[in-house]
Parts: C-alpha cells; sequence; structure tokens
C-alpha cells in the first residue's frame, strides 16, 4: 500500500522544515525505522525515520527546499505496486538532484502555465485555494491549475508556494527572516575561514533573532542545596544507574512544577495574544560537538523524578551523538541551561523563541554562609532566569524563581 | 465481549432494559408469540410476559397512538413498526404527537417511546417495501432519529434511546440483521445519541455514511486504499440530533468529501450534509462535494434493476476518485 | 346530589358559558389569535361526564377543549392566558386555545388533529391498566372523528386488549359545516361501537343529570374489568365550527329549537325544583361575573414569553 511521507511536524511550533539530504534514494529498499533524510529545523538537523517499509517510489522534492509541515516529501510502497505519484501527491515526481527522476508518464492534467479562466473571465480556484492565495498575498492567474477545466486547487498553491522563485514578482512571498547582521572582518593569511555548520548557522540566526526581538529582565536567586544534595544520595543508592538523579534533573523537576503555577512563564508571545501551553514540557540545553540543543521533558510537572532522570540520560547521549531523534527536541515549552559542570558560578542564557524563559543554573558550591551570627559552612546554587518582559513582569518572575527555590529547600516536593 | 448479530444484539438490548426498569413494554405486529418478523424481540414474551410484551392488530396508527398515550402515563414503550414503509400510516402519530407533546403543552408530558422500524431496499421486494426514508423522520424537531451501523452501536444506541426520555425513532436496515460483530457485555453500556463516530481514518477524502452507507463506505475505503487513497469514514449515527463536528474537522483536514445514502439524494441526507460543509467550511472546499445515492425511481423488482438502483461500493469509489 | 354540588356543577357550566363568551369578543378585537372552537350549547356533556370521574381518571379531547379544561378544574385565569399567549397560560402560551393541558389534573389535552385522541386514549388507559391505578379514561370526540382511522383502530385495541376507556362521542350534528348523514353511513354512532362488541348507550347532552349518570354506569362497567364503553351524547353547538364561520349550512329554526333546550336554563329549573332560592342562583352569577373580570386582567396583565422560549421544552433532553 503506498504511503505518502509527509514533512513531519517536530514540534509544536513548527510550519516547515527543509530537506537537507535524501539517504534513499528512487528503487532503494527501505526497512520500517530506517533512516530516509535529514531535515533541517528552526532548532536541529534531525533524522527522518521511515514510518512504515518497502521501495522508495519517488521524491517529489529537491534537496535543500523548504516544505510546508504536511506536504508530502515522498512515497514508499510494495516492491511491485505501480504508483501514481502524481495522483498521491497532487505533484510530478521531482527530485532532479541527485538522481534524475525516472521518466515519469505525462500526468494526466499537466499544469497549466497560468489559471484557466472561466467564460467569464473569472480566474477558476476552489474555495480552499482562494484562502491560501489571499493568505499568502498570490495572484491566483500566476499559478496553474491541475483541477477540472483547470481549476486551481490546494495542491496547486502549495506546489507554488514551494518552487515560486524568491524573486518572483507578483508572489510576494512570506517576509524572508531578518539575516544577523555582519560586520565583516579581514581576513589574512594567518586567519582560518570555517564554513557554518547548519547547526551553527541555526544557533546564530536564532540568538541574534531573540536578542534583537525580546525585551528580557534577567534575575538571579540563590538556593539552599544542603537538603537537596543529601536528599538525592539518600534516592539515588536506592535507584540503578539509570535512573539515578543529577542535580540537573532536581532543578529541572523543581522548574517543571513552578511552571504549573506560573502559566504566564509556560508561555509564548503571539503579537495580539499569550499563548498558555497547556503542557508543561522543559527542555534541556545539551553542549553537543557542533553547538547547542536542547532535549525536551515531556509533562515535567507530572512525571516521576526518577523517570525523568531516566528519560533524560538518553536523550543527551543521542544529543552528543549526533543521533537525536525528532521526538527529543520537540515541543519545549520553557529551557533550563546547566553550566554547573563547568564549575560556573552564574551567568546569563539567552532565550530560545517561542519561548518565554530560559533558566540559567551555575555550580552547588560550598560556600561561607553567615547563620545566627556564625561563620558555617553550606552549599549554595545560584540560577538567573531570563524572561520576555512582553509576556511577564519582574515580580512574577521573582515569585517562579521562589517557587523553585522552595521545591529545592524542601526537596521531598519534587518526591510528591 | 459476545459476537452477536445485530438482530440478537437488539433483542439482548431491549431484554437488558426491561429487567432494569419494569415500565418498558414491548408492543408491535407478531413481536411476542412470533418473536419478531426478523427475530430481535425473539425470547422476550417467555422472559417477561404478556402484560409486557404485546401483540397488536395490524394497525400502525393505533401501534404509534396507544404507544404515544402510553408514554405520555407512565410506560416506556418500544413500539415495533415492521417496516419503515408502513409507518407512513403512524406518520401523523409519530411526527404530530410524539414529536410535540413536549412542545406544545409546554413541556407538561414527556413521551419516553422508541419506534423500531427496518428501513432499506435490497431484498427484491418491489417499490413500496423497499423505500430509505428515515430522513423524512430527522425533518421534525422534537424527535431523534436513530440508525445504527454495527451490533455493537445498535445495542449501545438502542439502551440510550430506551432510556432518554425523548421519542426516538430507531431505524435499523433490513439487509443488516445478519451482520455479526463484537457487543459489550456491560448492562450499562451505552452510546449517547447525537455523536457521529470515526469508522476509519484517513487523510485524503472525508466519507459521510450512515447504517448500511457505512458497510459499503468501508469496503470502498478497503479498495480504494490499495491505490494509496486514505478515506476517512464517518459514520452519523443519529440523523437527529445530527452531530457533524467531526465531519468538519475531518473536511478541514482533506478538503474533499462525499457523502453515501441509500436513499434518494433530492432532499436527502447529502443534502444537508453537503450544505452545512459549505455553510461551515467554505474556505476549506477544494472540490463540489460528491453525493452517492439510490437513483430517483420507484425501486424495481428485478435483482439486477434493483442493484442498478441502489448504491454500490463501486459508485463509492468513482465518488471519491472523482473528487480527488 | 347535595345542593352544594348541584350549585357547584351550574356554577362551571355557567363559567364554560361566561368563559367562552368573553373569548369570542378577545377574539374578534384581535387579542387572540389561530382557530378557536366554541363549546357554547354543550356544557351539560362536559360538566355532566366530567362530575362523574374520579381523581385517578384521565380526561382528553379534541380541538373544542375549552369547556372540559374548565370542568376540569383549570382555572379560567390559567386558561385565559393561554388563550392570549402569555406566559402564565397553562401551556406557556406554546398551545393555544386548541391545545389547553393540565398534567395535574390528568387533563391530558386538546388535540386538533381529529381523531388522534382516540388513539392517545387507548394508551393512557393502557398505562393504567398495566400500572394498575384503578383509573380509567374518559375520551371526549366529535361526531366528525368516527369516520377517521384512529376511531377504529382505537375502538378495536381497546376492545382486544379490555382497556378502561369510555368513548364519549359529542354528537353536536356536524362536522365542520356537513351534517353527519351526509358524511356517515351509520347516523346512529352509537352503533359503530357494536363493530368492535363494544357495549354503548346514548345520552341527552342538554341534560347535565343524564350525561353524568350515564358516564358513572360507564365509568363502572371500564373499572370493573370489563373492558371500554361507548356513549354517544345527543348535543349541539350553539356557534360555527370555529369563529368567522358563517356559513348557512343550518336554519335559525334549527338553532333556536336546540336553544330552547339550553343545558344552563334547564340545570336552573332543576335547581329552583328542588328548592334552591333564586338569589342563591344570582349569587353564583355574581361569582362567575367576578372570576371572569379577574381572569381576563390576569391574562392581559401576564407578560408574554421571552424570544428566547422557542428552544425550551423541545426535548427532555438535549
Amino acid at each position: 500500500m503506498a504511503e505518502v511521507v509527509p514533512m513531519p511536524k517536530l514540534g509544536f511550533d513548527m510550519k516547515e522544515g527543509t530537506l537537507v539530504r535524501k539517504l534513499k534514494q528512487v528503487g532503494d529498499a527501505v526497512a520500517k525505522g530506517e533512516i530516509i533524510a535529514e531535515i533541517e529545523t528552526d532548532k536541529a538537523t534531525v533524522e527522518l525515520e521511515a514510518y512504515v517499509g518497502g521501495v522508495v517510489k519517488g521524491w517529489v522534492v529537491d534537496e535543500g527546499t523548504p516544505v510546508p509541515v504536511g506536504s508530502p516529501m515522498l512515497v514508499i510502497a510494495e516492491p511491485n505496486e505501480s504508483v501514481d505519484i502524481q495522483a498521491l501527491t497532487g505533484r510530478a515526481p521531482g527530485g532532479a538532484n541527485p538522481s534524475p527522476a525516472p521518466a515519469a508518464a505525462p500526468a494526466p492534467a499537466a499544469p497549466a502555465a497560468t489559471a484557466a479562466a472561466a467564460p467569464t473571465g473569472q480566474i477558476l480556484a476552489s474555495p480552499v485555494a482562494r484562502k491560501m492565495a489571499r493568505d499568502a498575498g498570490l495572484d491566483l492567474a500566476q499559478i496553474g491549475g491541475t483541477g477540472p477545466n483547470g481549476r486551481v486547487v490546494k495542491r496547486d498553491v502549495e506546489a507554488f508556494l514551494q518552487n515560486a522563485p524568491p524573486a518572483a514578482p507578483a508572489a510576494a512571498a512570506p517576509a524572508p527572516r531578518p539575516a544577523p547582521a555582519v560586520i565583516p572582518a579581514a581576513v589574512t593569511a594567518e586567519d582560518e575561514v570555517v564554513p557554518l555548520t547548519k547547526l551553527r548557522s541555526i544557533i546564530a540566526r536564532r540568538m541574534a533573532e531573540s536578542t534583537q526581538t525580546v525585551p528580557a529582565i534577567y534575575l538571579t536567586i540563590e538556593v539552599d542545596m544542603a537538603a537537596a544534595m543529601a536528599l538525592r544520595k539518600q534516592v539515588n543508592a536506592l535507584l540503578p544507574d539509570e535512573r539515578k538523579a543529577s542535580v540537573n534533573d532536581l532543578v529541572v523537576k523543581a522548574v517543571g512544577l513552578a511552571l504549573r503555577q506560573f502559566p504566564n512563564l509556560n508561555a509564548s508571545f503571539g503579537g495580539d495574544k499569550l499563548i498558555r501551553h497547556g503542557h508543561v514540557n522543559v527542555g534541556v540545553a545539551v553542549a553537543v560537538p557542533s553547538g547547542l540543543l536542547t532535549v525536551v521533558t515531556k509533562d515535567t510537572d507530572v512525571k516521576p523524578l526518577a523517570q525523568l532522570a531516566a528519560e533524560v540520560k538518553p536523550m543527551v547521549a543521542r544529543a552528543r551523538e549526533g543521533k537525536v531523534q525528532p521526538a527529543d527536541i520537540e515541543g519545549s515549552t520553557f529551557t533550563v541551561s546547566n553550566l554547573g559542570m563547568y564549575d560556573i558560578e552564574h551567568f546569563t542564557a539567552i532565550i530560545s523563541l517561542p519561548e518565554a524563559g530560559i533558566l540559567a543554573v551555575g555550580a552547588v558550591k560550598e560556600v561561607p554562609v553567615v547563620r545566627e551570627g556564625q561563620i558555617v559552612p553550606g552549599t549554595r546554587l545560584k540560577m538567573t532566569c531570563a524572561a520576555d518582559h512582553r509576556v511577564t513582569d519582574g515580580a512574577e518572575v521573582a515569585q517562579f524563581l521562589q517557587s523553585i527555590k522552595k521545591a529545592l529547600e524542601e526537596p521531598l516536593r519534587l518526591l510528591v | 465481549m459476545a459476537v452477536l448479530t445485530i438482530a440478537k444484539s437488539i433483542a439482548q438490548a431491549i431484554a437488558e432494559e426491561m429487567e432494569r426498569d419494569p415500565s418498558v413494554v414491548v408492543l408491535g405486529e407478531e413481536v411476542a408469540a412470533a418473536g419478531g418478523t426478523y427475530g430481535a424481540t425473539s425470547g422476550l414474551l417467555d422472559r417477561f410476559g404478556e402484560a409486557r410484551v404485546k401483540d397488536t392488530p395490524i394497525s400502525e396508527g393505533i401501534i404509534v397512538g396507544a404507544a404515544v398515550g402510553a408514554a405520555m402515563n407512565g410506560l416506556r414503550p418500544v413500539a415495533e413498526i415492521m417496516g419503515i414503509n408502513f409507518a407512513f400510516l403512524a406518520m401523523d402519530m409519530i411526527v404530530n404527537h410524539a414529536a410535540k407533546v413536549h412542545s406544545m403543552f409546554g413541556g407538561q408530558f414527556r413521551c419516553p417511546l422508541v419506534v423500531r422500524t427496518t428501513s432499506g431496499g435490497g431484498r427484491q421486494l418491489g417499490a413500496t417495501h423497499s423505500q430509505t426514508v428515515e430522513h423524512l423522520f430527522a425533518h421534525f424537531p422534537g424527535l431523534k432519529v436513530v440508525c445504527p451501523s454495527t451490533p455493537a452501536d445498535a445495542k449501545g444506541l438502542l439502551k440510550a434511546a430506551i432510556r432518554t426520555d425523548d421519542p426516538v425513532m430507531f431505524v435499523e436496515q433490513a439487509t443488516m440483521y445478519s451482520l455479526r460483530g463484537e457487543v459489550p457485555d456491560d448492562k450499562d453500556f451505552l452510546i449517547p445519541i447525537g455523536k457521529s463516530d470515526v469508522k476509519r481514518r484517513g487523510r485524503h477524502v472525508t466519507v459521510v455514511a450512515y447504517s448500511n452507507m457505512v458497510e459499503i463506505s468501508l469496503k470502498a475505503a478497503t479498495e480504494l486504499a490499495k491505490d494509496g487513497i486514505e478515506c476517512e469514514v464517518i459514520d452519523l449515527r443519529s440523523l437527529r440530533p445530527l452531530d457533524l463536528d467531526p465531519v468538519f474537522e475531518s473536511f478541514k483536514q482533506t478538503n474533499r468529501a462525499v457523502v453515501v445514502e441509500e436513499s434518494w439524494p433530492t432532499y436527502g441526507v447529502g443534502a444537508e450534509v453537503a450544505t452545512r460543509l459549505y455553510e461551515e467550511c467554505f474556505d476549506y472546499v477544494d472540490a463540489p462535494i460528491q453525493r452517492v445515492a439510490q437513483k430517483e425511481v420507484p425501486l424495481p423488482y428485478a435483482a439486477n434493476l434493483e442493484r442498478a438502483a441502489l448504491p454500490q461500493v463501486a459508485d463509492v469509489v468513482r465518488a471519491v476518485k472523482a473528487v480527488l | 346530589m347535595d345542593k352544594a354540588e348541584m350549585l357547584e356543577l351550574y356554577r362551571q357550566m355557567v363559567l364554560i358559558r361566561l368563559f367562552e363568551e368573553k373569548c369570542e369578543e378577545l377574539y374578534q378585537k384581535g387579542k387572540i389569535g389561530g382557530f378557536m372552537h366554541l363549546y357554547i350549547g354543550q356544557e351539560a356533556t362536559g360538566v355532566g361526564a366530567v362530575a362523574a370521574r374520579q381523581p385517578q381518571d384521565s380526561l382528553i379531547t379534541g380541538y373544542r377543549d375549552h369547556g372540559i379544561a374548565l370542568a376540569a378544574g383549570m382555572s379560567a385565569r390559567t386558561a385565559m392566558a393561554e388563550m392570549l399567549g402569555r406566559v402564565t397560560g397553562c401551556a406557556k402560551g406554546k398551545g393555544g386555545s386548541m391545545h389547553l393541558a393540565d398534567i395535574n389534573l390528568k387533563f391530558w389535552g386538546g388535540h386538533a388533529i381529529v381523531g388522534a385522541q382516540i388513539a392517545l386514549a387507548a394508551g393512557l388507559a393502557w398505562a393504567d391498566q398495566f400500572r394498575q391505578t384503578a383509573g380509567c379514561t374518559l375520551c371526549f370526540f366529535g361526531d366528525g372523528a368516527t369516520n377517521i382511522s384512529y376511531f377504529h383502530e382505537a375502538l378495536n385495541l381497546a376492545a382486544v386488549w379490555k382497556l378502561p376507556v369510555v368513548f364519549i362521542c359529542e354528537n353536536n350534528k356536524y362536522g365542520m359545516w356537513t351534517p353527519v348523514e351526509k358524511v356517515s353511513a351509520v347516523t346512529e354512532i352509537r352503533r359503530k361501537a357494536s363493530a368492535y362488541a363494544i357495549p354503548s348507550d346514548s345520552a341527552d347532552g342538554m341534560d347535565l343529570l343524564d350525561v353524568r349518570a350515564k358516564t358513572a354506569a360507564a365509568l363502572a362497567h371500564c373499572r370493573a374489568g370489563n373492558g371500554p364503553y361507548f356513549l354517544e351524547v345527543h348535543t349541539y353547538r350553539y356557534r360555527g365550527h370555529s369563529m368567522g364561520d358563517q356559513r348557512p349550512y343550518r336554519t335559525q329554526e334549527e338553532i333556536r329549537k336546540w336553544q330552547a333546550e339550553d343545558p344552563i336554563g334547564k340545570f336552573e329549573k332543576v335547581l329552583l325544583d328542588s328548592g334552591i332560592a333564586p338569589a342563591e342562583i344570582d349569587r353564583v352569577d355574581d361569582e362567575v361575573k367576578a372570576i371572569m373580570a379577574d381572569a381576563v386582567q390576569f391574562a392581559e396583565a401576564s407578560p408574554v414569553p421571552d424570544d428566547s422560549e422557542i428552544w425550551t421544552d423541545i426535548y427532555v433532553e438535549n
């Protein structure tokens, strides 16, 4: 049974992705679960697994093409099955690179060069095609219709949006993202010029976008970690290695609980509205060789600590090995960045849009503290929250931090 | 869960409700001693006795008339009209009385009545015994009209119909009584009236059907899937209240729809569903909505003529391809 | 019968008469809409028959229903408010003249589809039989309704199932504008009951005491478990079939002949003969006039239903 594989949705905010590399060509056998392509999203480059087995019958998008979520990319079918790619995907088998597509039979309704006009001079288009064109600022007359009587239908607008040359005069394509401002540096013979990796260029773009658009506020709080460290020791003694909790797991759990209490921090700024996310999914920033990835814990507020720990470990490992799975990086609603292992006492982090905040966590340190007029040894952790001031205010962020502090200082809260 | 035919699941639903509620009574032609012309009331007389399971004269007007009066005065009758073609003889009682005694008297009276009947063609019974006309009853506010497509739905919906305080036309399909399926044993297994049900998921075309047309649509969907075309098949289950939310939701993904009904298309269920789609989802329409229905003729006797007039799997396949 | 009861039955007949005369006036003033069928002339049938019932007995009739409603005990206020389409009416203004009802009085309504109430009566009686309430149903209908299928199907079923129902045919000699003999093969309507082996009797509809006695006997028959009974009551409607009926299908002489037998006048004589003082009768008349003045005032002062009421009472469970 032929299966049209669409551009997957890899996060709640993902609208489109770019087909970076086809790992299977037309005619290749594919097993269920095998990697068939690399997809680049706003957040990362991920490997796409086949969810059915069979043979690749055709690709309908080229490498390097941005594809809206849900739009067809390729067709997988039984080896002997004859498949009409055009009928299934509404698109001619394409994929000019790297291997030319097998000579496809001419599609029965070849796209007309321009939309057919009814005898009245009206352009025939289905209501949904009209709406899509209107929303994208397209002139229907420029879109070839493949429906009955040359009617412009949904697939035609989709194809046009994907293939339209950026300079097409009438096609007011969505405004290009502002490129990070670059102040050119002089390059001398001793200098090395390293092309940006995909991940690096994504990070560059997104970090610049965040600092340029988000009016962020920064608040720091100090937490007494003595009880949390003691509890962690006790709990871990009872758990197998794969379920042992790290300090960061404790922080992530505390953040998850606090987010449920402060929905404005578990939100996104939507221009004229605020989107408060129903799920609390705390992302964990992970340093990887080519940059930075965020792996995501799901329903962090309700998930038991040991389970959280057991889930984070393999995700972090996959991220470091470059084998991240789509599910690992999708759906984050708030991020925790921890540089404690590098003995960093305290730092600030940049908000990862469209999230409303990020918590930068330093190292747990033994420090002298004053208690009842005496200097005694204490265990302290500093954390700094950066928050989007369009979404929340200082006092609310302060209370949010207090809530995290309370959970960590009375750590039984993390277990119940 | 037991595997039962629709006829058996109906008999089980009635028996369970009679057991649960002593005010539930059964009346109709041949329902008691003979156990129903389709066996759907089989065994009830022995179990519940003559006072609660009553054969009637062949008098459709008084079958429903007495049932409405009794319903107003404290009973919960399940009246059987042997065929929906004969329900025309009780049409006044159903639409002028059952549907109206609650509202017309300002809510004083209730009419917890179920009229069970059998609809549909395909058995070479000629023009007057083969009509599919449940949608006529669904025209009337005040009535509920339920049309199950599986044994489990038949049981859950009939039990809900018997328990509701409103009058329900419960329309079974003559060619479906022997259809088998798993039926929950739970004595409180209820399916709420007025909820459509997605019987198959798919993302290319939304196929809307009810009663035996669900089976035909599912067969068409299986066939189409061989060509990579995935149909979402939605079973309306009740024609009034009509729950189109799942249809709208599906259509917003597929942008294409086919409505399958056994009756004639003019003024029919397909007309209603298509209009509501155009009203509610205009900006999602990518192709004209297709109707698959009976040819606009009184149904003939000869088997080949009857087949040619009734909607077949191939008609659904053709209609789905036409909207793609 | 004691004096108080006789005065009460007299009061009911006068109330029906004055209520309907007031309705006639309000209809002509445009305050009452729709179809309206007056009972004037037939008061002794309704009051006499209903007087024979016990509290557990049910009543049901057709669209000429004001008389049965008031005899059943509906207040003139509630009935008049319904006539004017007010929220204080017995059906919250949703029924109108043809659809008066009160479940608490076991008055199951005026039903405007000719003969439908005969079928419904069989069901009401079946429920009472099944539930062993000892209740019987008094079902009123006109001579015109005896030619419709419901009549025959209901009488047959009632006989076969031995249902406790008294079928009371108010033979007022015309179905709409057509005399009985032009449309009914059998003009002595009670003979139709014999086709279903239902015992029958006839009563003088201008004589309250006769109607009352015959109905009591019929109810006793039913209550003893003997099945249905049929009572043909000979009566006459002074007014047309409905408001606006000016058709010359009957002679003034015929109308005058029946009016000479007026049931209220006749019963007033019975009261006087039994020693009730004229002043007591006058006092009842005055009392009814006051009730009617109050009823009209109440109805006119009552609010019409809110527009949002169109969505209520369609289903018990939405």
